[in-house]
């Protein structure tokens, strides 16, 4: 079928439809946008990215998604790494069930987590911290990384572990020098998808913080609810927050269809 | 597979994983099933309520709009994004510089805050600032999603498919990227016809992919919260009041704290049977092409 | 059933270039007899899997035509062609049972249900799968799902040439050897053009009427059996064939003498004088080979080694740089570690430059 590739590009051109005018949007001043409708901007003009890079209230929430999104991708990746070890490499009491039990956490609607968590965290005194949304995120995060890493340890022959220990690695030694490089691309995909579910979440992330730890998603959703929309500002802090995803997605590019097709799936 | 060695030290090496999880999950339900047994006169003081609230809710009129409205969404959500994303990945090239572009750009609308996504889309169905809404009206359509339920819920479909398809998409690729190029040959010498070789070849191929794809698709739209949020808040009316959207505004908003609860376990457990059966159904169709080997 | 002719074959991944580097494939021509058992053998991309495909027509050849009973199929694609092709691993329909399976290229075909069941039952039987006609295919051995792979190539009664690529390479070796003996069988009953590659010299050698070896893209030597084994053409089917292979050392030849390392061994058969600059090798298989006594007459040679295979005995001896094998029956009183190592010159051959020479009897 030589017109076969007309599939994917018109989906794409879908794809691409809204963020081309979101993009043009963030680069008009508000009363073009009232105004007139154009299909590019008849002015165009830098100022609304301006604002989100000198006002604070904007700015900071940029910073805080970062932060606590780095926090949570490297506690799931350091605890996950045992413990996919432990799930591919041995079996023991519990072990089927404690990892279903972890694959439910992920069915777990976060709105019904909503309330104890934030009653939980403001009673350990943690409302309003980057730490709380990180640990917020492990609900979910930390079981998909099980899965994921258990998924590309299983790949790897366990006579490579006997090997290094015959050799007389000590056990931290060689997951550190042996294995891991071995599964470089699976802790690559995980990281990936932690990143991906935690930068996106709103719910709790909202729910957690009041000013401090804000992140960017519940600052544009409180410039929604106030009056006197500034489209413009809004539009171009969301292009932004759509930059450290497509940064992600380039350098990882080549690892994504192997990374799919290694892993779990 | 692995032979595993039985290890009971190697509790040591889940411990961490658990305690986290289980401090994220255990404890909070524990509070949630708490708090459904119970009521409130005000200044925290409970009382013992026994299964009035889960009582209410089963006779909550509301509570069923919400439930039917969450079904009717997700099985269209499903019966849309899984041939769209299964006919993609069909038609996305195998090498070539056009894979790379496929799956970069593809890859775009799975990394945008959610939050991010119901705005794009609230502006775009605008009909003053957004190119469809625009588009469509100037076509001579009635179109206003703050409006009229029904292009409520068809912009908050329409951005759920742009949204997610491509997860799907993604998958399947994955899937028929797998299969040895020796089965297409076989079906070449064997007059097999283009239909034949996705039904006996590629479908059956791909069910562990599309597995994990109805599996994540069912649940996550199962729990969809924030775009609709976003978009229609639920409205006009509370005709795009899901589920979870429905859960937030009793919890939060109202402080309604037991039937709150109570609709919070209730909630996660119809999402664990549904979820069940369908990991059922799907993996006896796929434990009849697992077994025998390769 | 048909015989088939490449001619001027040659094959570049690359596309058509003028390096001969490129070309997987060197030219080369070949003619298959209606009706013949062959074998292409050769080491791990010597491009006997590129030939197959080009004659199934999963690949079309850069240069050269392929001619199906004289008529020019090169650019007719694969289902086209009538050939059936069996490879390494088992291909079959999941969801199919082994009826369905069978029965597949029959019904893509346009043929009825009237006529396709008899021919189904009646294969399965002579593959031995009656018992699982109606098993979903996917739950049989892996044995079982070669057969069936190699039923659907045999159920098209119009079938040009049957290609069979390392069909054996997933079966267990103790089912091996059932399933080379159900492929003759099966030769003899039908009588197709079987093509078989493999990288198994045992397979190939038990198989096929006619052995094609192939080397770094070329063909090598095509021979039956017997002749590969004790005429190789070239050092390399020499050092393939045969377990283990051929002995192969420098030596100086003068007429109808040779010398190893300065030890003479009269031939029968006279050599004309070669080049200086050639490269003269002697070539003589370990079963040619014997021991006697370190004082009989003979090479002098230190016995490095000797394997119990069992049947026979394997000796590794060593005269200064120059290794042999020799095969020794299994009784054989060796002690010691030095011997005669006697040359059976009637089956002795001469390289030069890698090719085998001939001499005339004097």
């Amino acid at each position: 079928m030589r017109w076969k590739w007309l599939i994917p590009a018109i989906y794409i051109f879908f794809l691409l439809l809204p963020i081309y005018w979101l993009v043009n949007m963030s680069l008009k001043t508000n009363d073009e946008i009232l105004s007139m409708f154009t299909l590019w901007p008849q002015n165009l003009t830098f100022d609304n990215y301006k604002v989100i890079f000198t006002d604070a209230s904007w700015y900071s929430g940029y910073i805080n998604s970062m932060i606590y999104v780095s926090i949570n991708v490297v506690i799931s990746v350091c605890f996950a790494l045992p413990a996919a070890y432990a799930f591919s490499r041995y079996s023991f009491v519990g072990d089927k069930h404690l990892f279903f039990w972890l694959l439910t956490n992920r069915m777990a609607p976060p709105a019904v987590f909503a309330l104890p968590f934030f009653q939980l965290y403001s009673s350990i005194g943690l409302f309003d911290t980057h730490i709380a949304v990180a640990l917020a995120h492990c609900l979910f995060n930390l079981p998909l990384a099980v899965w994921i890493l258990e998924g590309f340890m299983s790949g790897i022959p366990k006579e490579i572990d006997e090997t290094a220990f015959v050799d007389g690695y000590s056990w931290p030694r060689f997951f550190v020098k042996i294995f891991i490089p071995n599964i470089a691309s699976g802790i690559g995909v995980t990281a990936f998808f932690c990143f991906m579910f935690s930068w996106v979440e709103l719910l709790l992330a909202r729910t957690l913080t009041a000013v401090n730890a804000k992140p960017i998603s519940a600052i544009m959703t409180r410039t929604v609810s106030a009056s006197g929309l500034d489209w413009g500002v809004l539009a171009a802090a969301g292009v932004l927050t759509i930059v450290p995803g497509a940064l992600v997605i380039w350098f990882v590019r080549n690892h994504i269809a192997k990374g799919f097709a290694l892993g779990r799936v | 597979m692995i032979q595993k060695q039985i290890n009971q030290k190697a509790w040591f090496m889940v411990l961490p994983v658990f305690l986290l999880v289980a401090f994220s999950a255990v404890i909070p339900l524990m509070t949630v099933v708490n708090y459904s047994f119970q009521d409130t006169f005000g200044s925290n003081k409970f009382f013992w309520v026994g299964m009035d609230w889960f009582r209410d809710l089963m006779h909550s009129e509301r509570f069923h709009d919400a439930f039917l409205r969450q079904i009717a969404f997700s099985s269209i959500i499903l019966a849309i994004e899984i041939p769209l994303g299964i006919a993609i990945a069909l038609a996305m090239p195998k090498k070539g510089w056009g894979v790379p572009v496929c799956l970069i750009s593809m890859s775009l609308p799975l990394l945008i805050p959610w939050n991010v996504v119901g705005t794009i889309w609230q502006i775009f169905g605008r009909v003053d600032i957004g190119l469809l809404g625009h588009t469509l009206a100037s076509l001579g359509i009635d179109y206003n999603y703050t409006q009229d339920p029904i292009a409520a819920w068809l912009t908050i479909i329409a951005m759920d498919v742009w949204h997610w398809t491509s997860l799907v998409v993604l998958l399947s690729y994955a899937g028929l990227c797998s299969i040895p190029d020796a089965y297409y040959q076989a079906a070449k010498i064997d007059g097999a016809s283009r239909i034949s070789v996705f039904r006996y070849i590629q479908l059956p191929k791909m069910q562990g992919v599309l597995l994990i794809a109805v599996l994540l698709r069912f649940m996550d739209s199962f729990m969809i919260y924030t775009e609709p949020f976003v978009i229609t808040g639920g409205g006009p009316g509370n005709s795009t009041t899901f589920m979870s959207i429905d859960l937030v505004k009793m919890a939060i908003g109202q402080f309604d704290l037991g039937p709150a609860a109570a609709m919070s376990l209730v909630y996660f457990l119809i999402i664990l049977l549904l979820s069940w059966v369908f990991y059922t159904v799907m993996s006896n169709v796929g434990e009849e092409s697992s077994k025998g080997g390769a | 059933m048909a015989h088939i002719t490449l001619k001027d074959i040659a094959h570049s991944y690359t596309g058509a270039s003028d390096n001969p580097d490129d070309y997987a494939l060197k030219k080369l021509n070949l003619t298959w007899r209606d009706g013949g058992a062959y074998a292409l053998l050769g080491p791990s991309g010597c491009g006997k899997t590129t030939l197959l495909n080009i004659i199934s027509g999963l690949l079309t050849p850069t240069k050269g035509q392929v001619l199906f009973n004289d008529e020019d199929v090169t650019r007719l694609p694969t289902e086209q062609r009538n050939i059936a092709q069996i490879f390494q691993f088992p291909v079959i329909y999941d969801t199919m049972t082994v009826f369905q399976n069978l029965a597949f290229p029959l019904k893509n075909r346009g043929r009825t249900q009237v006529e396709i069941e008899p021919r189904v039952i009646e294969l399965a039987k002579m593959l031995g799968l009656e018992n699982d006609l109606y098993t979903k295919a996917q739950h049989l051995t892996a044995d079982a799902k070669q057969k069936i792979s190699l039923g659907r190539g045999l159920i098209r009664q119009s079938v040009n040439a049957i290609l069979f690529d390392e069909p054996l390479t997933v079966i267990d070796p103790q089912l091996k050897w059932e399933l080379r003996s159900q492929l003759k069988y099966l030769h003899k009953q039908f009588g197709f053009t079987m093509i078989y590659v493999t990288h198994d010299q045992t397979e190939a050698l038990t198989f096929a009427d006619e052995v094609i070896v192939m080397y770094e893209g070329e063909i090598v030597q095509v021979g039956t059996p017997e002749a590969l084994f004790e005429r190789p053409e070239h050092t390399f089917v020499g050092y393939f064939i045969g377990s283990p292979g051929m002995n192969i050392t420098p030596c100086e030849l003068k007429g109808d003498r040779i010398f190893i390392e300065g030890h003479e061994i009269t031939l029968e058969t006279h050599y004309k004088e070669q080049l200086a600059s050639a490269k003269i090798e002697v070539g003589i298989r370990p079963e040619y080979l014997s021991l006697a006594q370190p004082q009989d007459k003979g090479l002098p040679v230190n016995i490095i080694k000797i394997d119990d295979i069992g049947r026979h005995k394997i000796a590794r001896v060593a005269l200064n740089d120059s290794v042999f094998h020799v095969v020794m029956p299994e009784m054989s009183g060796m002690t010691g570690d030095k011997a005669s190592l006697v040359f059976d010159t009637a089956h002795t051959n001469i390289y030069v430059n890698d090719h085998l020479i001939a001499g005339e009897k004097p």
